[in-house]
């Protein structure tokens, strides 16, 4: 048999620059409780350029196969099939103090991820949905998933130099057929202090509900 | 998302774990954190032998010896799927090789503690 990758502590090809503390990937020997928000929206909607402006490491990728992701997760069988279709699911990390680790996990949102994103959300403390104001639509169905697993969530416009300012908030909440509670905030997803602002408006907001609702 | 990395794992994602498609042990999740026992590889049956371990399993726990990563983590830099790394690192736990230690219940991560130690350490991060 072949060998695996030997040099698994390097970054993973396709990134660039001199190896730096982003390539670190090891865990620090602080990490005590590990917890995972999602990051969810359409292709090109910058969940990457989010994850990267916050994370430590620099966001790696698992393949993951679809058609293995169905109820029972674990199953490698169909693997063997040349015709599974397979996704990259990017992902980082963020030591906070006090021992918490946040992993922000790049989630796709059309209905044929459904049963990966079953098994990514699990667990989940919520979702991060970004939308492109300059395209709503494409928004609707990573709603619906998120949604239909129950997730808590917040909504943040990532806003590109394009968009159309003051697109009207309520307008858009109504577009997006937001719950009156729902945060929406609008971030820039490169800077890093935005994106902040956008997680904690999810935490915030997981902070502030009814704790009946939080089952 | 991005794009694949060029090439593809020398090793199929089927052959890695050695045939074996189920975990022998059911908790293992993304963010399970590994960690090696400590126990040294080299060492003569029954526990702590190598023998027999599928060259992507002895590649884990090369990865391990910096430290320790999530399962998600253990995937990404042996470009292997969930899956397969969850195979392999419970054959490593039930070898006695590997430490698993699974994140948080589902039921406690709304417990306010937590997550105003999420906000506070992400209000703690944000620079001027």
């Amino acid at each position: 048999m072949a060998s695996a990758p030997s040099s698994t502590t390097s970054a993973p090809s396709g990134t660039t620059g001199a190896p730096g503390e982003k390539d670190r990937v090891h865990l620090p020997d602080t990490a005590r409780d590990l917890v995972k928000i999602l990051v969810a929206g359409p292709f090109g909607v910058g969940k990457t350029t989010l994850i990267g402006s916050v994370s430590e490491i620099r966001p790696l990728h698992t393949e993951e196969h679809l058609s293995e992701a169905s109820a029972e997760v674990d199953d490698l069988a169909g693997v063997r099939d040349k015709t599974t279709t397979t996704v990259a699911i990017d992902f980082g990390r963020v030591s906070l103090p006090g021992g918490v680790v946040l992993y922000l996990f790049g989630t796709p949102g059309q209905e044929r991820f459904r049963a990966l994103w079953d098994d990514i959300a699990y667990g989940a403390l919520g979702a991060l949905v970004l939308v492109d104001s300059r395209r709503i639509d494409a928004s609707f169905d990573v709603l619906g998933l998120v949604e239909e697993s129950g997730l808590p969530y917040a909504v943040a416009l990532n806003e590109f130099p394009d968009a159309p300012r003051h697109h009207g908030v309520e307008r858009l909440r109504r577009a997006l057929d937001l719950e009156a509670d729902t945060p929406m905030v609008t971030c820039d997803a490169r800077d890093a202090n935005s994106s902040i602002d956008a997680l904690l408006a999810l935490v915030d907001h997981l902070l502030t509900r009814d704790p009946v609702e939080a089952r | 998302m991005t794009g694949r990395p060029a090439g593809r794992p020398l090793v199929p994602a089927y052959l890695s774990t050695g045939g074996v498609a189920r975990p022998s042990r059911p908790h293992m999740e993304r963010l399970t954190v590994l960690a090696l026992t400590g126990e040294p590889l080299r060492q003569g049956p029954p526990q702590g032998s190598p023998e027999g371990l599928p060259a992507a399993g002895l590649a884990l726990l090369e990865a391990l010896e910096g430290g320790s990563l999530a399962v998600v983590e253990a995937a990404a830099l042996l470009r292997l799927p969930v899956s397969a790394v969850r195979v392999l690192a419970a054959d490593l736990e039930d070898r006695r090789l590997v430490l698993a230690r699974p994140p948080i219940p589902p039921a406690g991560r709304f417990d306010p503690d937590l997550l105003k130690r999420v906000a506070d350490g992400l209000r703690a991060l944000k620079h001027d």
